[in-house]
């Protein structure tokens, strides 16, 4: 009787495992799906092309051009990662190659809690200090005038989120070349520094990749901080201190206002499309990067 | 058994390993230009003993070594040693062999390129040079380029000991490097092993005893991480004067 019981939960949970996972692929086929629909009258209205390279932003007139807010947002995610990517190999490498055992023990927490830090709370220290400082003390040298609150700002606080997302990828990354690799290129008369840079590195690029692509998906969909930091003006900037206005801030500022006019909801639903496939694509790759590293003997 | 000028003098070794005691008053000389091996039972601390050699031991966190390891007469362990030209003094070859992330010819000229031959010419006599006492000039000429990560597991094991040669050791650490080998690769690694002796000093750890005794000059036989026995071949395995010796050469301690 019990046996049947305990053959009865075996079944039961490993069926529930399995539609929860199902349920999880559903819900993102499902959101691609509905954003595709809603964004459908848009598509029918004008030519994809013609939506992403026009840079006309007028909702009375019915136009709806995305160029500035895509440039937006990869002026915000390259200056994010270019920041992030040489601190967090840097970081990554002390860690896992020199850092002493309870060094890492202490620093490995603490780069996790980073990334648990609510965006919100990122976005008020962007404010409160990367703005100011960025508006009265670096852009003077460089513009006639600048807020502050601009594509570097941006950048800085992104930078600042993606750092420990990358630095806990590269960690995993890192661990998985053997040590007897290592031990190997030590062997040979190699310093440590050459060991890392010849073979923990060459070894580690296309987990660097992935852990970079990663960074961008994140970046790139990052909507709360960077909204309070960007200036949010729908232009082309043309240095690092113009305002910028990336599609995410776009969806949030105006979701809900103005559903008045025909077109709005459609357009604002288009470049969450535009956010989710880039996104999706990212991930996929990266994850499919690091499967193959994981399982590679 | 002690000898007048051995090139590994082990003195009073002792290491810790997590509050463990793993290796216990450790007293052995290895001789020049002989292949000692390191015979015993799996866990008896033969790795570990190899690796205090060449200070890859004292990488890993919480170990403790205490007492000398002189080479040549010099204290690697002491202050003023450079632990990367020491290093260079002993190829190493491990378990599995671990070609590095790069070509044929990369993995040859990766060492000699870190000592300051940069020359393309050079090197390509090099390569070839430490390829062909290898074996494997014939069998690799025509892919120099490519990744050595596809060669059989038998050709890596011997491109890892060409590499090693390439920075010209004087001694040679083996720990187990046939284990992973099929037996015609076995063969022609200890083929090697035999041909190596005149010129370097050899260290290899194995726990087969036939190859210990097909290879060896001295046997040294660890147990629980003390060294039980040592002498030449012929009395370790056929007039072993310790009870423990004689329980596991005869098999029945493994
Ligand atoms: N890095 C390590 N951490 C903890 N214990 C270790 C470590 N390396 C070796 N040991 C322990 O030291 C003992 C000897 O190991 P080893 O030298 O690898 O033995 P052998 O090579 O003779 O099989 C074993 O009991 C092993 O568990
Ligand atoms: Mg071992």
């Amino acid at each position: 009787m019990s046996y049947k019981i305990r053959l009865l939960k075996d079944r039961l949970s490993a069926n529930i495992f399995l539609e929860l996972s199902l349920f999880s692929i559903l819900t993102v086929v499902l959101i691609g799906y509905g954003l595709y629909y809603k964004s459908s009258p848009i598509l029918q209205q004008d030519t994809l092309w013609h939506l992403l390279s026009s840079t006309e932003w007028k909702p009375f007139k019915n136009e709806f051009g995305f160029f500035s807010y895509i440039i937006g947002s990869l002026a915000v995610t390259g200056i994010a990662i270019i920041i992030a990517l040489p601190l967090s190999l840097l970081c990554a490498i002390y860690i896992a190659e020199y850092a002493p055992h309870r060094i890492r023990q202490i620093l490995v927490p603490l780069i996790d809690l980073l990334s648990g830090i609510p965006p919100v709370v990122y976005g008020v220290w962007g404010v409160l200090t990367i703005v100011p400082y960025i508006g009265d003390h670096i852009a003077p040298h460089f513009v006639d005038y600048s807020s502050g609150y601009c594509a570097l700002a941006g950048g800085i606080v992104l930078a600042v989120m993606v750092f420990p997302l990358i630095v806990s990828i590269l960690l995993e990354v890192f661990d998985t070349v053997p040590k007897e690799l290592k031990e190997a290129s030590l062997s040979l008369g190699a310093t440590e520094w050459e060991t890392t840079r010849k073979v923990v590195l060459k070894k580690s690029v296309p987990g660097i990749i992935a852990a970079t692509v990663l960074g961008i998906s994140r970046a790139i969909g990052e909507t709360l901080a960077v909204l309070m930091v960007c200036g949010n003006l729908p232009m082309i900037p043309h240095s690092l201190f113009d305002s910028v206005y990336p599609l995410p801030a776009l969806i949030a500022n105006n979701y809900g206002d103005m559903m008045s006019i025909p077109m709005y909801e459609s357009a604002l639903m288009l470049s969450a499309l535009i956010l989710f496939v880039i996104i999706f694509i990212f991930n996929a790759i990266s994850r499919l990067i690091l499967y193959r590293i994981e399982n590679r003997s | 058994m002690t000898f007048e000028s051995p090139h590994i003098r082990v003195k009073d070794l002792n290491v810790h390993i997590g509050g463990n005691h793993i290796l216990k008053n450790i007293n052995i000389d290895i001789p020049d230009k002989k292949l000692t091996s390191f015979i015993g039972p799996s866990g008896c601390g033969k790795t570990t003993l190899l690796k205090t050699f060449n200070r890859l031991l004292d990488r890993n966190k919480d170990v403790q070594i205490d007492g000398q390891v002189l080479v040549d007469g010099e204290n690697i362990y002491g202050k003023d040693i450079e632990v990367t030209s020491m290093r260079q003094k002993m190829g190493l070859l491990s378990q599995r062999p671990f070609p590095l992330p790069m070509s044929i010819y990369d993995n040859i000229a990766y060492g000699p390129r870190l000592h300051g031959t940069t020359k393309k010419k050079e090197l390509d006599v090099l390569v070839e040079h430490y390829l062909t006492a290898t074996g494997l000039w014939d069998e690799v000429k025509d892919r120099l380029n490519g990744s050595a990560a596809r060669l059989s597991i038998g050709q890596q094991q011997r491109l890892c000991l060409a590499r090693g040669l390439a920075v010209e050791p004087e001694i040679i650490l083996g720990d187990e490097p046939t284990s992973a080998l099929d037996p015609i690769s076995t063969q022609k690694i200890e083929e090697l092993f035999l041909q190596l002796k005149d010129k370097y000093t050899l260290v290899l750890v194995t726990h087969i005893l036939r190859q210990a005794r097909r290879l060896s000059d001295y046997i040294a036989f660890l147990y629980m991480g003390e060294i039980i026995e040592f002498g030449p071949t012929e009395d370790i395995l056929l007039r072993p004067k310790e009870k423990l010796t004689q329980e596991y050469v005869k098999g029945y301690i493994s």
